[in-house]
């Protein structure tokens, strides 16, 4: 109930962001969203299924560099294709990729998906005649739901249409792996991290299952990544560099993995909290590193941990 | 053509000795604490920097420059006390914890040493000027290759000797071989683990800052040297198997040869065709090609 209450009160905040808050905040939550819609994906495989990916950037690129070929390359400028042709394309990627990542766990599982993510990342600064190197790509303005909008100044257009489009898409995202996590899906996939054996005993194909939340858990990374190129305009490498990586698995950790909105909450306090030591001292890995320290140290659970009971269930 | 090949090939084989270096560190943290230790890299960039003061500091105290190699090495290894501070600050306390978190917590090194050295060096490269030619230049079959680089290959193989003989010869690495074995055995039959772990910790930070202190005379230090050279070591341990120290020879090996072939034959594949090598591998043979042996 009271988990209600609080969801609520958010989803509130965040329709009348736009009517309250400064141009600047607003440029923040774009980013945010974008981010909230990765990790309710990544936390399909890390906190339900247990596995740790260090290559999930991968994903993001992908996605990213979806929306920059389609505006710039193949003149389709419409949100919509674009987010519909990086959903697919990550999953026409995931499944082959997850198909050999899932037969491994551990440690195992996280240098092969380093390894993929770095073949994509070098491929993206490398093949520059067809990615841009190093520079990337720009992303054009794209339509929203058929509507051009280029007569709107450049603000204008990402702290209203485009705010609310990514909300639009934040929800549906939520919508969706709620409902996955809570089927019958979804709870194999927590017997499945709590004891495979005992899953495989009962008929549960665990590699299977392992790479269904793999691809699916690539498309949400996929469709954020589409999300994070027009507010900036530009896409490039970093995107799919391992340490990004690790930062989306530290948003996880620091909103909490065993929740479910914990690893949203952990995107918003990371893009927030950023902007705030940066405005600061430039330093803000040290920073990050010494909260990530502690959290591992003394909070597992990460934000959510203070208020809710460890692990979903 | 003789000359074109020598000169590929020397350049890969010091590039390996680095990486030798770093990846032993890697290998020898793995074997025994379990730990996959991404600060690896970041101790690598330190030792550079630290290398590049102590060169400044030795030559501008009027020290033959000549002679620049000692101050080097001695503060690339001086420097590996950071480890002890590591593992006792930070590293002990998640021990019996779930791999992931420990995985996190080095990554949380990675991210304060990034912004720690480039607080402490500034961001703009730095490099000691001059001194790497300064052993003169030798001629192999008809190759220009600097005598700088003979040196550091053959202290990369005295200390894979060292360290071999180390594990095999001494009371202190069959207490490590025992330890990366069966650590509660080991610990029932009195050896004290928590002085294992810092030693270890220590002598792989060591390792990975000589490497990055060796580097130095021939190339720049750069604040972002450790994010990209963990990927190449992680490639070496891959190809070798997790925890093996003659994997750790070969995989570098492999590592740093077929980068300079690529380098200089195609050179956009450069990377690409090393992780493609270790995707290979890890599928092929999960454990490498020497996995399964102790530390």
């Amino acid at each position: 109930m009271k988990g209600r209450v609080v969801l609520g009160l958010a989803l509130v905040a965040l329709l009348v962001f736009p009517l309250a808050l400064s141009p600047y905040r607003l440029l923040l939550m774009l980013p945010f969203m974008a981010y909230g819609v990765i990790l309710l994906g990544l936390n399909l495989l890390f906190g339900y299924t247990g596995l740790v990916s260090f290559g999930h950037a991968l994903f993001v690129g992908v996605g990213a560099y979806t929306g920059a070929f389609l505006t710039t390359r193949a003149g389709i400028r419409s949100l919509e294709v674009i987010v519909l042709a990086a959903a697919v394309l990550g999953a026409l990627i995931a499944a082959p990729v997850g198909l050999l990542c899932v037969r491994y766990v551990k440690i195992y599982f996280g240098m092969l998906t380093l390894a993929f993510g770095m073949v994509f990342y070098t491929f993206l600064l490398k093949f520059y005649r067809l990615t841009g190197g190093d520079e990337g790509m720009p992303v054009l303005r794209p339509l929203l739901l058929g509507l051009n909008l280029d007569a709107m100044p450049k603000t204008s257009y990402l702290v209203g249409p485009y705010y609310y489009y990514c909300l639009g898409v934040l929800i549906v995202a939520a919508v969706v792996m709620w409902r996955i996590v809570q089927s019958p899906f979804g709870l194999c996939l927590r017997t499945i991290r709590d004891n495979p054996i005992k899953a495989e005993a009962l008929g549960v194909s665990v590699t299977r299952y392992r790479w269904y939340a793999f691809v699916i858990s690539a498309v949400f990374a996929a469709v954020g990544g589409a999300l994070l190129g027009p507010p900036t305009g530009n896409v490039d490498p970093t995107l799919a560099y391992w340490t990004h990586s690790g930062s989306l698995v530290f948003m996880a950790l620091l909103g909490g993995f065993a929740s479910f909105f914990g690893p949203v909450l952990g995107a918003f306090v990371f893009i927030f909290l950023q902007d705030a030591v940066m405005s600061v001292v430039p330093y803000w890995r040290l920073v990050f590193g010494a909260i990530l320290a502690l959290i591992v140290i003394f909070a597992p659970g990460g934000l959510m941990g203070f208020f809710e009971r460890p692990r979903p269930s | 053509m003789t000359a074109n090949v020598v000169n590929i090939l020397m350049s890969g084989i010091f590039h390996a000795a680095i990486l030798f270096l770093v990846s032993a560190g890697l290998q020898l943290v793995f074997g025994v604490q379990k730990i996959f230790n991404l600060a690896c890299g970041s101790f690598y960039a330190l030792g550079a920097y630290v290398g590049v003061s102590a060169v400044a500091a030795f030559t501008g105290a009027g020290g033959p420059p000549i002679l620049f190699i000692l101050p080097l090495a001695l503060a690339g290894l001086a420097v590996g006390a950071v480890g002890l501070v590591v593992e006792r600050g930070l590293l002990r306390f998640v021990y019996d914890r779930d791999e992931t978190f420990q995985l996190l917590l080095t990554f949380a090194l990675v991210l304060m040493m990034e912004d720690a050295i480039r607080l402490t060096w500034g961001t703009a490269p730095r490099s000691t000027s001059g001194h790497y030619l300064l052993y003169g230049q030798a001629r192999i079959l008809g190759a220009v290759i600097p005598v700088y680089n003979l040196i550091v290959i053959a202290a990369s193989v005295a200390i894979a000797a060292g360290l071999g003989y180390m594990l095999t010869r001494t009371a202190f690495g069959r207490i490590i071989r025992a330890a990366a074995d069966n650590r509660e055995m080991a610990e029932a039959l009195g050896v004290d683990m928590r002085g294992v772990y810092a030693r270890v910790f220590t002598l792989g930070t060591a390792l990975g800052t000589l490497g990055g202190a060796l580097v130095i005379p021939a190339t720049a230090a750069m604040s972002e040297m450790g994010v990209e050279l963990i990927v190449e070591a992680f490639a070496v341990v891959v190809i070798g198997g997790l925890g093996s120290m003659r994997g750790a020879l070969v995989g570098a090996l492999v590592v740093g040869v077929l980068r300079s072939v690529a380098i200089s034959v195609y050179p956009e594949i450069e990377m690409l065709l090393i992780y493609l090598i270790v995707i290979a591998v890890l599928l092929l043979r999960p454990r490498g090609l020497f996995g399964g042996a102790a530390a």
